[in-house]
C-alpha cells in the first residue's frame, strides 16, 4: 500500500492571552532575533505541553508537538481525544487553514476538508445557487458541480425548496444540503470533522452510510474525527490516539477505542478486605480479591457492553468446624448507580448448591454477552456457607463498562448508553413475518 | 486535480513558504469559485430592498448635488469652466471604484474569518472578485456621466462649449486597471497588517476619508498653486488618473505621462509587495484573527 499522507514531526505553537501592547513588544523581539540576528526563534524553546488543567509558566503552548507518523492510502482513520488533544489543529494544519510552526504534512492527491458543512452558504440565495457556490469553495469546478447537481439534490431531500432562498430553510435542511454537496466532492484525501453530530437520526444514519460508501470504494483516504466512538467503530479502520498534543497511540480502530475509553477511566483499585461487610456475616467466607478477566486467555480487562465478560472471585474458607461445608452457594448482584438492583448471578439459580472446602479458591463468573450499557455499576458479593452468610459486600465493588457495540450493527444505532437504557438483550423485530433490515 | 499515481507528493503543507510562490495556477483552478462569488455579491447585493440597483444611481446623485450645493456654489471652488455636475460626477464615480476595490481587499482577513476558518482556497479570490463586483456599481455611475455629457452637449446648457472629449479618452481602460491595481494593493497590505494588530484599520478608516481630499475630486489641479503642494498631490499614484481621465473626457486637466507612468510603477510595486505581504499571513491569520 501506497503512503498517501505523511506528517513529518509536526508541531503547533499558539500563543495564549490577549494581544496587547506587550504582544507587540514581544514581537518586535521575535522579529529581532531571527530576521535580524538570523538565531532561531527563542519562543520555540518554551513552548509548554497542552494540559488545559495546569496553570503554565508561559504564554506559549504546544497544542501539537512532534506529530509523526503514516497514512496509508484507501485507510479510513479515526483521530480520537479528548478536548483540547489537538484533534482540531491537526485538522487544521492539513486543511491548510493555518501552518505548521516546524516540520511539514505531505499528501497525494486533492485533499477536500468537511470542518463544517454548508461553509460559506448566503443566506438570500436559493438551495441550487448555494450548492454552486459551496460546491465551488469546497474545490469543485462548475463543471462539476453541474454534472452532479441532480444527484446532489436528490442526497438533500430538499427538492421542493431547492429554488427558496436558504433563509427559510430549516436548519437541519441546510445542514442535508450541505452535507450533500460534500457527499459529492470525491476527492482522493477527505478530511471530516464532527459533521455528523448534527441533524436528525435518519439523516445521521444517512451521512455514515454515505461515508462508508465513499471510505469503501476506489482507495479513498479518510481522516475522522469524532467525539462519537460508535461513528468512529464503524467507519475507521484505524485509529489515532492524541493527547495533549502528541500521538499516544496507534493502532486499529477497535484497539485505539478501547485505549482511549480505559485511559479515561479512572482506575480505582478494588481493595476487596477493606470494604465493610454486611452486619451478621459468619466469617467463614473472604472474599479476598475480584477480577475482571477475558475469557479467552484470562488477561484482565475492563468490562465492555456486549463482549465477554469474566469475573473472578478470589476466596478463602476458614473457621469450619469439620473439613468442608455443605450446601453452599455464590452470588453475584448488579446495581446501577442510583443503587437499583438490576441482576443477579446466584449461582443456586442455574446450579445446585456445592461445597466449599477449606483454604484458597476462586469462583469465575463468565458471562458471554454483558448487557449493560456503558456506565458505573456496584457489585454485590456472596458468599453463602451452609445457609449463613460466609462474606457478604452489598453493592460496594465498582464496575465501569466502556462502550461497544451491543449488537453488531455498526455506529448507526444510538449509542445505547445516551437513550436511558441500562439493559440490553439479543432480539429480533419482524413485520408481517418478515425481518427488518439493519 | 488529476489522481497522481508516480508517488510523487503532490501537496506539501510547511511553516514556511518562499516568499516567491505565489501559485498563479491555484488561482486560476479556483477561477469559477471567483465567478460564483462575484455572482453572488451582485445577486444578494440589493435583495430586500425596493429601488434596487436604482441605488446605483440614487447615491452618487445626491453626492453630486450636495457638492455642487457646498463645493460649487458656497465655496466657489472652481472647475476648470467645465459644468459642475460633470466634473462631480466623473471623481465621484472613479474614486467610488478606487475606494471600493480598497475596502473590500481591505476587509478580506476580517470579514471572512469565519469562512477562512473552515476552508482552505487562495485568499486573493476575494478582494479579486471585489475588483469585478465594483465594476458594475462604476459602469452604471459612468452611464450617468455619460446621460448627463448627452444631455449638455444636445440642450446646450451653460459650460458645454467647454467638453471636448479626445484622443486620450482611449486610455481609460488603463485607468480602469490601474485604479483597481492600486485599491487592491493597497487594500491587501492594509488586510495582511490588520489582521493582528485592529489599529491598522481604525488608522485606515481615517486616512481613507482624508485621501479622498488629497485627490482632484472636488477642485481640479491646476487651482493647486503652491508648487511643493501640487508635487505632494502628484506623488499621490490615483491623482494622474482622475486628471487623465477629465482630461480625455471633458477636455480640461492636466494631463502627464510622466506621472502616469510614476502611478503605474507604484502600482506595480504595490501589487507585487502586496501579494507577497498577503501570502505570508494568510498562511497563519487564523491563530492571530
Amino acid at each position: 500500500m501506497a503512503t498517501a499522507i505523511e506528517f513529518n514531526h509536526v508541531s503547533k505553537l499558539y500563543r495564549l492571552g490577549l494581544v496587547s501592547t506587550g504582544t507587540f513588544r514581544e514581537d518586535i523581539k521575535r522579529w529581532w532575533i531571527t530576521s535580524v540576528q538570523k538565531k532561531e526563534d527563542p519562543y520555540l524553546t518554551i513552548g509548554e505541553t497542552n494540559d488545559r488543567g495546569t496553570k503554565g509558566e508561559s504564554n506559549f503552548v504546544w497544542a501539537l508537538r512532534d506529530i509523526d507518523f503514516k497514512v496509508e492510502q484507501g485507510d479510513v482513520v479515526g483521530i480520537i481525544g479528548k478536548n483540547g488533544a489537538g484533534k482540531s489543529t491537526l485538522l487544521k494544519l492539513l486543511s491548510r487553514i493555518t501552518s505548521p510552526t516546524t516540520g511539514d504534512i505531505r499528501a497525494k492527491g486533492r485533499i477536500a476538508s468537511l470542518l463544517e458543512v454548508g461553509t460559506g452558504m448566503h443566506p438570500e440565495m436559493t438551495g441550487r445557487e448555494n450548492i454552486f457556490l459551496n460546491g465551488a469553495i469546497l474545490g469543485m469546478t462548475k463543471a462539476e458541480i453541474t454534472r452532479k447537481l441532480d444527484e446532489i439534490i436528490d442526497f438533500s431531500g430538499c427538492e421542493r425548496y431547492i429554488d427558496t432562498p436558504v433563509k427559510r430553510y430549516s436548519s437541519g435542511m441546510r445542514v442535508r444540503l450541505g452535507f450533500a454537496v460534500a457527499a459529492h466532492l470525491d476527492p482522493d484525501i477527505l478530511v471530516v470533522d464532527e459533521v455528523l453530530a448534527v441533524g436528525d437520526a435518519e439523516f445521521q444514519k444517512k451521512a455514515i452510510g454515505k461515508m462508508q460508501t465513499i471510505s469503501k470504494g476506489e482507495g479513498r483516504t479518510v481522516l475522522f474525527v469524532s467525539h462519537n466512538m460508535d461513528s468512529v467503530r464503524s467507519l475507521c479502520r484505524s485509529g489515532v490516539v492524541l493527547k495533549n498534543g502528541t500521538v499516544e497511540f496507534m493502532g486499529t480502530a477497535t484497539d485505539s477505542i478501547d485505549f482511549y475509553l480505559e485511559a479515561n477511566t479512572e482506575h480505582e483499585d478494588i481493595a476487596i478486605p477493606e470494604l465493610t461487610r454486611e452486619p451478621g456475616v459468619t466469617g467463614q467466607a473472604r472474599i479476598t480479591d475480584l477480577q475482571y478477566l477475558n475469557p479467552t486467555d484470562d488477561t484482565p480487562t475492563y468490562p465492555y457492553t456486549g463482549r465477554a465478560l469474566k469475573i473472578r472471585i478470589h476466596y478463602e474458607i476458614e473457621n469450619l468446624i469439620e473439613s468442608f461445608a455443605s450446601n453452599c452457594y455464590i452470588s453475584i448482584g448488579v446495581n446501577d448507580d442510583r443503587n437499583m438492583s438490576l441482576m443477579s448471578f446466584a449461582s443456586y439459580l442455574k446450579y445446585s448448591n456445592f461445597n466449599m472446602h477449606k483454604g484458597s479458591h476462586y469462583a469465575d463468573l463468565i458471562i458471554p454477552h454483558l448487557p449493560l450499557t456503558a456506565g458505573k455499576y456496584k457489585l454485590s458479593v456472596l458468599i453463602n456457607v451452609n445457609k449463613y452468610a460466609g462474606d457478604f459486600i452489598r453493592s460496594k465493588i465498582p464496575m465501569e463498562v466502556l462502550d461497544d457495540d451491543f449488537f453488531h450493527v455498526g455506529g448507526h444505532s444510538m449509542p445505547t448508553h445516551v437513550s436511558g437504557h441500562i439493559v440490553l438483550a439479543e432480539h429480533c423485530w419482524c413485520i408481517d413475518g418478515k425481518e427488518l433490515e439493519y | 486535480m488529476a489522481k497522481n499515481n508516480n508517488g510523487e507528493w503532490t501537496t506539501i503543507i510547511r511553516p514556511k513558504e518562499s516568499i516567491w510562490s505565489l501559485n498563479m495556477k491555484e488561482l486560476w483552478d479556483y477561477r469559477d469559485l471567483c465567478s460564483l462569488f462575484i455572482r453572488r455579491d451582485i445577486t444578494t447585493m440589493f435583495k430586500q430592498t425596493v429601488l434596487g440597483p436604482l441605488w446605483f444611481i440614487i447615491q452618487p446623485t445626491m453626492t453630486v448635488l450636495l457638492y455642487t450645493v457646498v463645493f460649487g456654489n458656497i465655496a466657489k471652488i472652481p472647475t476648470d469652466g467645465l459644468p459642475q455636475p460633470l466634473f462631480y460626477l466623473a471623481g465621484v464615480s472613479l474614486w467610488g471604484y478606487f475606494s471600493g476595490c480598497l475596502g473590500k481587499a481591505r476587509g478580506t482577513f476580517a470579514g471572512n474569518a469565519n469562512l477562512f476558518g473552515k476552508v482552505y482556497f487562495p485568499r486573493l479570490i476575494v478582494p479579486i472578485s471585489g475588483l469585478v463586483t465594483g465594476l458594475l456599481n462604476f459602469g452604471i455611475q459612468l452611464a450617468l456621466f455619460f446621460i448627463v455629457y448627452g444631455v449638455y452637449i444636445y440642450w446646450q446648457l451653460p459650460g458645454y462649449e467647454y467638453l471636448n472629449i479626445n484622443a486620450y479618452a482611449l486610455l481609460f481602460p488603463l485607468y480602469v486597471v490601474m485604479l483597481a491595481g492600486l485599491g487592491l494593493g493597497f487594500g491587501i497590505i492594509f488586510s495582511s497588517f490588520s489582521t493582528k494588530y485592529r489599529d491598522i484599520s481604525l488608522l485606515l478608516n481615517y486616512v481613507t476619508s482624508l485621501w479622498m481630499y488629497a485627490t482632484p475630486i472636488i477642485y481640479p489641479l491646476s487651482t493647486v498653486t503652491n508648487p511643493t503642494l501640487k508635487f505632494i498631490m502628484q506623488i499621490n499614484p490615483v491623482t494622474s488618473i482622475f486628471e487623465g481621465f477629465k482630461y480625455g473626457f471633458l477636455g480640461a486637466g492636466e494631463f502627464s505621462w510622466n506621472w502616469l507612468g510614476y502611478s503605474f510603477i507604484v502600482m506595480v510595486v504595490l501589487l507585487l509587495f502586496g501579494v507577497i505581504v498577503f501570502n505570508q499571513k494568510q498562511r497563519n491569520f487564523m491563530d492571530t484573527v
